[in-house]
């Protein structure tokens, strides 16, 4: 990764709004889909995919390159936002989204888009799936990281705290997860419908490296993505202070648009907002 | 008849060892079990390339997917109530869909658990993981068959599941034969009734045969290890041929292979059957044969089956 500087993050950020765009663009023409939690990880997401993370289209059948698993798989839109940027399909395919026979299924599919490394959708399997990644490259004595986007609803599900512990026992230091705590799932806020806190004293005591990040800030995320990576000896998890809908006005902390899609007239305005046309 | 007896497991065990010499992407994990499903002789031989997850289910056949992203092979094996059932999301998801090179190899399947009780018994497997898609299902009858379908699941592309026994088990198949994925076997000859016998209940079929040869019928005993893809081709060749069939496996009845053979069937040649299996009910503590004897597989029913399905015929 290069040296963080001001005009690289103007970049970044700059590139975080054009996904922001496409994210909105796509789940309006789906007519379906979950722009708050895909929202809330744009910055982590442009972050991983334009900076952080070693990785090409070319390089996809080749293990020895950055992996990266989306554990909360409806951020799909984000997902499918960064990896048609960065070359693995064309832009022009976005708006096909959720559409039959679209290779951009609701949630991602190994089998069927470019660039996705694994089929995550049912909440909580990510994290395990990464464990495995982690493993496989340390066996195969390569010197790569996985990273793991995970959701804050999904630390419910109890596989979270088994591939937790797993990662911990074997010592996976090439393993970095981040939490993006945006604070809200589907039924409310996620203290009111299943409390996390004190979340970061959890993956503590589940023996993991704990780094903290506004997940907005593009800047804290270079840098705190820089120091996950210089971590020995065991797992990082990044718990990442985010905004569900981060970028469009009436859409953040807004759970009511954590699964729908805008009208015209929001979508017009979303648009704007991110600094595009309609 | 005087058949060796001999473990599904330890053959499993071997083979584990076998495929660890031959290929380094082998990688083995096991859930606290490893001593029951004999994946502690790959740990002893390949220790680098054993992981043991503890008591966790879920995140083992999630973290198989992982070391399949990463193109190794990987072999992960608890008991089969706990493979399938507790870890039935996972396998779905994280294994098939994305058509995953991850065997499932789970040990402990059926009745013959024996003592353990209803809790670790499982007559449902077969049906959960015939039903997901990309999935292939092996159902060894013995120990030799198992060693067989555990190599050529290693070279089969895409997860597979593999249901061992308890038990040992009389040595039925021979030993150096290639295991072929999708093709059942002819143990016996014969036209006037077909035995179709699943994993342990082969033998019983095979003892049903000797018995109702003595009453002058000429038992066909088929040995149908592969539930998914079905050998549609033998199956039906047993019924045009035979005229009546009767199944036998320790499964539910409802679901079972009896359910899928029936289908084929009724599709493409309606045959008089009968169903040799659970009878949907959940099992109980006791001996394996004590057992089988109890809820109806043995080679008792199965003759009686026989009897009463060749009487159906026109």
């Amino acid at each position: 990764m290069k040296s963080i500087n001001e005009g690289r993050v103007k970049e970044l950020e700059q590139k975080a709004a054009s996904l922001r765009r496409h994210v909105v663009k796509m789940i309006y023409a789906a007519g379906s889909g979950h722009p708050g939690g895909s929202l809330s990880a744009t910055d982590i997401m442009t972050a991983l995919f334009f900076e952080v993370m070693d990785h090409s289209p070319e390089r996809m059948g080749s293990q020895d390159r950055d992996h990266f698993i989306m554990s909360k798989g409806h951020a799909a839109p984000i997902y499918y936002a960064a990896l048609a940027e960065s070359g693995y399909f064309p832009v022009e395919e976005l708006v096909t989204l959720r559409k039959l026979h679209s290779r951009l299924q609701g949630h991602p599919s190994r089998v069927k888009t470019p660039g996705v490394e694994m089929s995550t959708g049912s909440l909580g399997q990510g994290l395990s799936v990464a464990n495995g990644l982690a493993l496989a490259l340390r066996l195969q004595n390569l010197d790569r990281k996985v990273y793991c986007l995970c959701g804050d609803g999904e630390m419910a599900e109890g596989q979270i705290w088994e591939a937790a512990m797993f990662a911990a026992h074997y010592h996976l230091e090439n393993l970095i997860a981040i939490v993006d705590r945006n604070g809200l799932q589907i039924d409310g806020r996620t203290e009111d419908v299943m409390a996390l806190e004190p979340l970061a004293d959890k993956w503590k005591a589940f023996g993991w490296n704990v780094l903290f990040m506004d997940g907005n800030d593009m800047w804290q995320v270079l840098e705190t993505l820089n120091e996950a990576r210089q971590h020995k000896g065991g797992p990082t998890v990044i718990v990442a202070k985010t905004v569900k809908g981060k970028g469009v006005s009436f859409m953040e902390n807004n759970v009511g648009f954590h699964g729908k899609s805008p009208n015209e007239k929001e979508y017009e305005q979303a648009m704007r907002e991110l600094g595009g046309s309609a | 008849m005087s058949w060796a007896l001999e473990s599904q497991r330890k053959n499993y065990g071997k083979a584990l060892v076998e495929l660890g010499k031959r290929r380094k992407d082998i990688v083995v994990l096991d859930a606290d079990l490893s001593g029951s499903t004999r994946t502690v002789e790959f740990k002893t031989a390949y220790p680098d390339r054993f992981f043991n997850c503890g008591i966790a289910e879920q995140n083992m056949m999630g973290t198989a997917a992982g070391l399949a992203v990463c193109g190794m092979t990987v072999f992960a094996s608890t008991f089969a109530v706990f493979a399938t059932g507790r870890a039935y999301d996972q396998i779905r998801q994280s294994i098939a869909y994305p058509n995953l090179n991850v065997k499932v190899v789970a040990s402990h399947a059926g009745i013959t658990v024996g003592g353990d009780g209803a809790s670790h018994q499982t007559m449902e497997d077969i049906a959960l993981m015939n039903a997901i898609p990309n999935m292939t299902v092996i159902v060894p009858a013995d120990g030799p068959e198992t060693y067989n379908a555990v190599l050529a699941a290693a070279e089969h592309r895409g997860p597979v599941y593999i249901r061992m026994g308890r038990s040992e088990v009389p040595v039925i198949t021979p030993r150096e034969a290639a295991f072929k994925i999708g093709k059942a076997t002819t143990l016996r000859e014969g036209s006037d009734v077909a035995l179709v016998g699943v994993g342990q209940m082969v033998a019983p079929c095979l003892l049903a045969a000797d018995a109702l040869k003595a009453k002058g019928i000429n038992a066909r005993v088929i040995n149908l290890s592969t539930i998914k893809p079905l050998d549609v081709g033998t199956l039906e060749r047993a019924a045009r041929e035979c005229g009546c069939v009767v199944t036998a496996e320790e499964h539910n009845i409802v679901s079972g292979v009896g359910t899928l053979v029936a289908a084929v069937l009724a599709e493409r040649h309606p045959t008089p059957m009968e169903r040799v299996a659970m009878q949907d009910v959940f099992g109980q503590s006791g001996e394996s044969d004590e057992l089988m004897k109890e809820y109806g597989l043995s080679e008792k029913e199965v003759i009686a089956a026989a009897i009463r399905v060749m009487e159906r015929k026109k």
